[in-house]
């Protein structure tokens, strides 16, 4: 891989030195680590994932959102928000930041979710980026609109979206965005995969069919079936119930 | 090596763009060579398009004939393969890393939108409200800084690092604020550690190399706000938020 992507031997060996001297945190001494969460939060599922990957025993902490604990808003002053990871004592935030975390932290441990080529590192990071910047706004435009055209037209956007995922995916030819294992990218958007199902019976309306695209649909199935997926998955009939809700209150607020 | 093919290193840019300077300081500050490319945005290169088909927008970082998009994507690359001089961007110790990337995010998501909206803003209000939010932003930043720096000029300490490279991409678009609207970003009575961290920042030669010349950005400014909210939302789109 290093051949082909490099034709300077001093680049390949600053390349080697720079990820000898990142240093292996040592977790042979006790280590506690605690994840600050809520139950309905996709966020906190793409870390338990990430956690799952890596194999890292943690100790989970349900947050009242509407009525915050001391421990969160001291270990996350700044946004008060979860998913909050606190590993022996010091808290980190944002749930990429996290992840990122997680892979530098327990380097060697588990699986790897970062790739190990710096340009596939960074295409992945890029990608990242797709599913806040793109596409979630489209997924929750539609899915919080009322009807006619406001609404077709949020699906449509969103269905041009979701093209360009499974094109990446069918070029890519993997199993997962990651390759043959759940990556980062596969992270980040795994949350669609029980979400986009739920809208689509809340709504009564399809957006992602076998038909239309069959490798992102395909995915859907094998995410929520991935050995860091499967058992980590939010309570399916609550969640539904607290969607359903959030579509009453957007239709009858709407126009 | 002839033929330019290994290891040469393109910056596709836009001068008002303060994405693109991140880029660029980050480069300078490496002391690392490359072809930079001026791109006007109205008519997109090839290169760029096919670079950078999902956003169709700058800084995009060609290494080796391979595209690297968003500044804080790029920066994190060439820490980790071009190095160039001088120490890492980011820290060593995981912890350390993640407050690093903790900032630079919080430094997107919360100040550069409210800064966004001081300019690009549809109504006087909105313009208030990006203002304000700014101005929050900037004053938790104090607090990062301290935090961050224990004692030493930089997020990074002694040296430049990535924190200070995302925040510093910003800096000539504070000095347009000021001498337009009146307004400092860092201003001594308010954050006077960040007040002296900007002068720290703007004086390195690295940096001086690459800053665009202000009184040309505020020339650009201006040109833009007289048309009117919508034109200077475009604006405001096509050079301060051209890619994050």
């Amino acid at each position: 891989m290093y051949a082909q992507s490099w034709s300077s031997d001093r680049a390949l060996d600053q390349l080697a030195q720079h990820h000898l001297d990142l240093p292996a945190m040592d977790h042979q001494q006790e280590e506690k680590v605690q994840l600050l969460g809520m139950w309905a939060s996709p966020y906190v599922y793409k870390v338990k994932w990430a956690l799952s990957i890596k194999g890292v025993e943690y100790e989970y902490v349900e947050e009242d959102l509407r009525n915050k604990s001391s421990q969160l808003l001291e270990h996350n002053p700044v946004h008060k928000k979860v998913p909050v990871l606190v590993y022996n004592g010091k808290p980190v935030a944002e749930s990429d930041v996290i992840i990122e975390f997680i892979e530098d932290a327990w380097k060697g441990h588990g699986g790897r979710i970062l790739p190990e080529d710096p340009h596939e590192r960074a295409m992945a990071r890029f990608w990242v980026r797709f599913v806040p910047d793109k596409l979630s706004p489209r997924i929750w435009k539609w899915f919080t609109t009322a009807g006619g055209e406001e609404q077709d037209a949020a699906r449509e956007a969103s269905v041009e979206q979701l093209q360009v995922l499974e094109e990446k995916l069918t070029l890519g030819g993997n199993e997962f965005f990651g390759g043959d294992s759940v990556g980062l990218v596969d992270l980040s958007l795994g949350a669609l995969a029980y979400v986009i199902p739920m809208y689509e019976e809340i709504i009564g309306e399809r957006l992602v069919t076998e038909d239309m695209f069959p490798s992102l649909y395909a995915w859907m199935g094998r995410f929520l079936a991935a050995p860091p997926v499967k058992d980590h998955l939010p309570p399916m009939e609550e969640l539904k119930l607290r969607f359903r809700a959030m579509r009453e209150y957007f239709v009858k607020n709407s126009a | 090596m002839a033929g330019g093919g290994s290891n040469e290193v393109k910056l596709l840019g836009f001068w008002p763009s303060p994405y693109v300077l991140r880029a660029r300081l980050a480069l300078s500050l490496k002391g690392i060579s490359y072809e930079y490319i001026e791109e006007d945005l109205e008519s997109k290169s090839e290169l760029l398009l096919t670079s950078n088909p999902v956003q169709k927008a700058v800084p995009v970082l060609i290494h080796d004939g391979k595209p690297v998009c968003e500044s804080s994507i790029i920066l994190q690359y060439i820490d980790e393969i071009l190095a160039g001089v001088g120490p890492s961007l980011l820290p060593e110790d995981p912890h350390d890393r993640a407050m690093a990337r903790f900032w630079a995010s919080y430094i997107n998501e919360k100040l550069v939108k409210a800064l966004n909206q001081t300019w690009g803003g549809k109504t006087e209000e909105e313009k208030a409200e990006g203002m304000k939010q700014a101005a929050d932003a900037v004053e938790t930043l104090e607090g990062a800084l301290k935090d961050c720096s224990k004692g030493k000029p930089f997020f990074g300490g002694e040296s430049i690092g990535y924190v200070d490279i995302m925040l510093g991409g910003l800096l000539a678009w504070a000095d347009v604020r000021e001498v337009v609207k009146g307004v400092k970003t860092f201003d001594p009575a308010k954050t006077p550690l960040l007040a002296m961290w900007s002068d720290n920042f703007g004086t390195l030669d690295a940096v001086k190399a690459v800053m665009p010349n202000i009184g040309k950005l505020v020339d650009y400014a201006m040109v833009m706000q007289p048309h009117g909210a919508a034109a200077a939302a475009a604006a405001a789109a096509a050079a301060v938020a051209a890619t994050n």
